[in-house]
């Protein structure tokens, strides 16, 4: 008989022929991330990261994204809600529309959005005519076109928080008298908060990383509306120590993201 | 127009002790299910509906919560209407102080005992330090202060029994609903925790209603008992009565009982599925015949004695139940005897011997279908 600590191949086990492509996939992964790290200018770090222009544009991304991200939540919840909840006829539909963001090239989402919120879009024509609003090449364009690729993620994180929370507690809620808005406030988003909490990082992370939409919407002009992915990308092509500097930032957020998640994600699955 | 007393007995004084504090007919259609229930419960009366899986029982239950609107008929809790489908009244959940205790009782996962227990009164508008002081001394009240702090995850079955329950009394509702209050407990906590339920059930003044599958349970926790079976009821009446004279199948292996359907002419029932058997009372036409599994004796032979009751038959199988040994005997009167495990040495019973059964007429109960 074979010894418990003998190896044996378990049905599903990996197969020897496929380690070396896994072994690539991590390095792909990893190696421009040590890249980054190994070239990073640390001397004059303080010094390219303290320039006006780096600090304006992390100032800008920061403020953009977190607005962004409550653009989303006042928006995205709701919705999550009707996704979850509502009997609506077309709802798989509507799922599906919501999800269009995440499959579209965002340099698209920003052409889509001047299509509607332009000057000559659909919707944007009226607020210029109407209130005088021109929301293209503004900080808010900023805004607009990074909750609109970060809202998905949002939505599909607490559509599922609120499919998986157990719908009886709302139930014993409501016989202990408590009324709709109190079951939501008291038991709902509580019960939902671990979904909320990812979706809200995701989101953020999301809005802070957006290229295409902006630099289509909202374009890039130092102050208003040059962030830190445009800025890092105009940096490479002037000064590319400045723009490893200004990656390094983004990296770091990332990084700080995902020990975020890091219970989430990480945790379980050890 | 000037303001003057009360008459004593005016309709608006407050009901009297005993009166009726819950008054229901309930119809209920959920695809090819139907509930159909009239219910009928006292102020202090405990009354459980009994009956299988798929019964209705707790559809009835949320129905009377609010939780389900019904299809037709309406709910009256002391003096107010909550639901009247013709009247077009329906009271939500939240406004007809009703207590529940849930199937796994449904503590909120991400509140403390005592928050938990909090929940009603601080829902209901009491500010956060009363309540919390409130639903302490509700959970001293069960012994259960010492584990105030803890969330559900951390407590027992038993445990999160009386939080649960506190929860639901702490709010003072006139209608107490239990489902299933002790189906997730082990066998040796509900013993426990069966006996405190009945002790705060009584104490309870309004109406409670319970719902459960287990025999035991409904007996020993009810004043009366509303047997389902298929959205309907077949059985009502006080656990004795039940216990002695069961009308279904279901009620009768609730109860442990041998029960067969018959004709009765002169004392003597032709039972519908073949046999006969001679009964203590003189019923005629249709009726039921119920005896105990202790009261069969079994023979090797037919037996001399004085039992008028006497049929050949083989043994169909045999279990062991504590300190009784179970034989299912087969046709042509299929029935269930409890006899020692010395007989079963003795008379050498095993699956496929023959055997005779033997019960004395004075055994039997018989009573008209």
């Amino acid at each position: 008989m074979r010894r418990s600590s003998g190896r044996v191949a378990r049905p599903g086990a990996l197969p020897p022929a496929l380690a070396p492509f896994a072994a690539l996939a991590l390095l792909f992964l990893l190696l421009p991330v040590v890249g980054l790290v190994a070239r990073a200018p640390w001397r004059t770090l303080p010094e390219e990261l303290t320039r006006p222009e780096s600090l304006e544009a992390l100032r800008l991304s920061l403020v953009c994204a977190s607005l962004a991200t409550v653009v989303c939540i006042v928006l995205g919840v709701p919705l999550a809600w009707v996704l979850a909840r509502s009997d609506l006829p077309g709802r798989s539909m509507l799922r599906a529309l919501v999800t269009v963001p995440l499959v579209l090239p965002p340099v698209v989402g920003g052409v889509a959005l001047f299509t509607a919120l332009g000057r000559q879009g659909i919707v944007g024509r009226w607020l210029d005519e109407w209130f005088g609003v021109t929301l293209p090449f503004t900080t808010a364009a900023v805004v607009v076109a990074e909750a609109f690729v970060a809202l998905p993620f949002l939505v599909i994180s607490v559509e599922g928080a609120l499919r998986g929370a157990d719908r009886r507690l709302e139930d014993a809620a409501a016989t202990l008298g408590a009324s709709r808005w109190y079951v939501v406030r008291r038991v709902t988003l509580p019960l939902v908060a671990p979904g909320l909490a990812a979706g809200t990082v995701l989101c953020w992370a999301r809005a802070l990383g957006e290229f295409g939409a902006t630099i289509t919407f909202a374009g890039s002009f130092p102050g208003t509306t040059r962030t830190m992915p445009i800025e890092v990308y105009l940096a490479l092509q002037r000064d590319p120590s400045a723009a490893i500097a200004l990656s390094l930032v983004l990296l770091l957020v990332s990084v700080a993201v995902l020990a975020g998640l890091r219970e989430r994600w990480l945790g379980t699955s050890a | 127009m000037t303001m003057s007393p009360l008459p004593p007995m005016s309709p608006l004084s407050p009901m009297p002790a005993g009166d009726v504090a819950l008054e229901a007919d309930l119809h209920v259609v959920r695809g090819d299910f139907e509930l159909s229930l009239a219910l009928s419960v006292a102020a202090g009366e405990v009354v459980a509906l009994l009956g299988p899986n798929g019964a209705g029982k707790s559809t009835a239950l949320r129905a009377l919560a609010g939780l389900l609107p019904l299809d037709g008929g309406l709910v009256r809790i002391g003096r107010e209407v909550v639901e009247d489908v013709e009247a077009r009244v329906r009271v939500p959940p939240d406004r007809r102080r009703v207590g529940v205790v849930f199937q796994d009782y449904l503590l909120f996962p991400h509140l403390s005992a005592r928050d938990n227990v909090a929940f009603g009164l601080r829902a209901r508008g009491t500010d956060r330090a009363t309540a919390r002081a409130r639903a302490d001394e509700a959970l001293a009240g069960t012994g259960m202060a010492e584990h105030a702090g803890k969330r559900p995850a951390a407590l027992s079955g038993g445990q999160a029994q009386r939080v649960a329950l506190a929860r639901a009394l702490v709010t003072d509702p006139r209608l107490m609903l239990l489902d299933e209050p002790l189906a997730a407990l082990d066998a040796g906590t509900r013993l426990e925790v069966r006996a405190d339920l009945r002790r705060r059930l009584a104490a309870f003044p309004g109406a409670t209603v319970v719902v459960t599958h287990d025999a035991v349970d409904a007996f020993v926790l009810a004043d009366r008992l509303v047997v389902l079976e298929g959205g309907r009821v077949v059985q009502t009446g006080t656990p004795a009565g039940i216990a002695r004279r069961p009308v279904t199948d279901y009620v009768a292996r609730l109860v442990g009982l041998n029960l067969y359907r018959g004709e009765a002419t002169d004392g003597v029932v032709a039972l519908d599925g073949g046999g006969t058997l001679v009964g203590s009372h003189h019923e005629r036409g249709r009726v039921l015949v119920a005896f105990s599994p202790s009261a069969v004796a079994l023979h090797r032979r037919r037996p001399d004695g004085s039992a008028r009751n006497c049929w050949s038959t083989t043994v169909d199988s045999l279990e062991q139940q504590g300190d009784t040994v179970r034989v299912r005997l087969a046709g042509p009167i299929a029935a269930l005897a409890d006899v020692t495990p010395l007989a079963v040495a003795e008379l050498g019973l095993a699956p496929g011997a023959d055997v005779w059964a033997a019960v004395k007429a004075t055994e039997t109960t018989v009573y008209p279908a």
